[in-house]
């Protein structure tokens, strides 16, 4: 928003809610980046920090809802000021989420870790950082257009969201000729399955959030469409 | 799957539509070729920063303005069915104020009783049956939503009402001799908030009767009562469209500034 309004106080709580919006997505980036690092390298140690984590999102969530409605109730925001609110009301949940994912993650590396579960069984989480690498590009660059307010950026975004979901149905296979093959993997591979999906939801709450950027700047809804669909409402 | 608006189903009938309407106070042009349709029973806002002309242009539509010399008018404003143009010099303007009428900023009250304010319209009209006046009086009192309030002291005078009593009365005054138009020029920026929700409720509920062309300071209140809304600025229609659309997705960015707060 680079031109003002007559209240600069107002331009202060709008820039301030956009950059807290940014700071918990980049707490949120960061979990996901941990679990993953906790998972491929079944640390424990890690695992525990991404969990630790989550309180601090929570209560960012709660903090930036709170900021939100009395923004609302004060300002009574009209046009692109209210499309940016009502996305960040979104974008929050989304993030709120992808920060969930992480730690169920987390969690999930614990349970490996705990049943004793190492690189010596030759486990393919390494294909699963391939998903992950994806969805975490994908997550940081739905951050950058949402602070750069840029459609195409958010786009592409969108566009990603489907090679992460071919990604994740690749790993579905994988996994299960694996558990066809050596049946002592079957508890771990479940693991990597519920693990590979929360990968995938992170993917979808990047795509959520470039769909919020677009309703932003373009005022249009694009949320349910094929990619084609949206690219032709965007135009 | 564009925005939501708030759209009646069906697009109403066109009430009235001015066409390149140009206003000039002596030598100063006031309005430029203003074109926008007016819908019937639909509430149409006119919105702007002062001086944009939306006052300027509320009161072409029943004349106002022939009470002073040196105005002039440019184009036309169609009043439909008839498609009679309101502006046209073979045309009685107090014949158009019968059937475009005009409420104030303040309430306006004559120094009469309650019961004579409402049926001087059409005491002026030459009305002299007394139950037709008594019926009248009380009808346009209901639909101004006054008639509970005041129906056991109809010939106390009608200053003592409060000020939201009072805007009511004039609103009833307009409606007593049932025009096509009601023109509000910012009715309640001299009420207090319980007697402005009053009068935007009051609105919702005459629309149904009346077609209501608004000018307001306040945009909520324009978010809040109007179907459509209408963009002025340095006497130009900058944008018009459903209130929705409007206040969600201004299509120019002049709109957007200003109701945003941007504008300076």
């Amino acid at each position: 928003m680079t031109d003002k309004h007559l209240s600069s106080q107002f331009d202060a709580e709008l820039s301030g809610i956009s950059t807290r919006v940014l700071e918990m997505g980049g707490l949120v980036e960061a979990q996901v980046a941990q679990a993953i690092y906790a998972l491929t390298n079944f640390s424990g140690e890690t695992a525990s920090q991404v969990l630790a984590q989550e309180e601090r999102v929570n209560q960012m969530e709660i903090e930036v809802d709170r900021d939100l409605s009395t923004i609302i109730a004060r300002r009574q925001p009209t046009a692109r000021d209210l499309r940016l609110l009502t996305a960040i009301s979104k974008t929050i949940a989304n993030l709120e989420r992808a920060g969930d994912e992480a730690a169920r993650i987390a969690r999930t590396v614990q349970r490996l870790v705990n049943a004793g579960v190492s690189s010596r069984m030759r486990l393919p989480v390494a294909d699963v950082s391939v998903e992950a690498d994806l969805a975490l590009a994908s997550l940081r660059k739905a951050l950058d257009a949402f602070a750069r307010l840029d459609v195409d950026s958010a786009l592409e975004v969108i566009k990603d969201d489907n090679r992460i979901d071919r990604e994740f149905e690749g790993m579905m296979r994988k996994l299960i000729t694996y558990m066809m093959e050596d049946p002592r993997t079957i508890s771990a591979s479940i693991d990597l399955v519920f693990v590979a999906k929360a990968i995938e939801r992170v993917g979808d709450h990047a795509k959520n959030l470039a769909e919020q950027i677009i309703y932003i700047v373009k005022g249009t809804d694009v949320r349910h469409n094929p990619i084609a669909a949206i690219e032709q409402m965007v135009r | 799957m564009t925005s939501t608006i708030t759209l009646p189903p069906k697009p109403p009938a066109l009430k009235a539509e001015s066409k390149a309407l140009d206003f000039y106070y002596g030598s100063f042009k006031a309005l430029k070729a203003v074109s926008m349709p007016v819908y019937e029973h639909s509430v149409t806002a006119l919105i702007g920063p002062s001086g944009c002309g939306k006052s300027t242009y509320l009161r072409c539509f029943n004349r106002m303005h022939d009470l002073y010399p040196g105005n002039r008018y440019d184009g036309s404003i169609e009043l439909y069915p008839d498609q009679v143009n309101l502006l046209h010099s073979s045309v009685d303007p107090i014949e158009v104020r019968m059937r475009v009428s005009m409420v104030f900023q303040k309430p306006n009250p004559f120094p009469k009783s309650i019961f004579e304010n409402v049926a001087y319209g059409l005491r002026v009209r030459g009305e002299k049956s007394r139950s037709f006046l008594e019926e009248k009086v009380e009808s346009a009192l209901k639909a101004a939503a006054l008639w509970d309030e005041v129906r056991d002291r109809l010939d106390e005078v009608a200053v003592n009402l409060s000020g939201g009593q009072q805007q009511r009365l004039c609103i009833a005054r307009s409606l007593a001799t049932d025009p096509e138009i009601l023109l509000f020029d910012e009715p309640t920026s001299a009420l207090d908030p319980i007697a402005t929700g009053s009068i935007e409720e009051l609105i919702g509920e005459i629309k149904g009767k009346v077609t209501i062309l608004i000018v307001t300071h306040n945009m909520q209140q324009a978010a809040r009562v109007s179907d459509y809304t209408a963009y002025m600025y340095l006497g130009e229609l900058i944008e018009y469209g459903p209130t929705g659309d409007i206040f969600m997705k201004p299509k120019r960015k002049e709109t957007e500034d200003y109701i945003t707060g941007r504008f300076g």
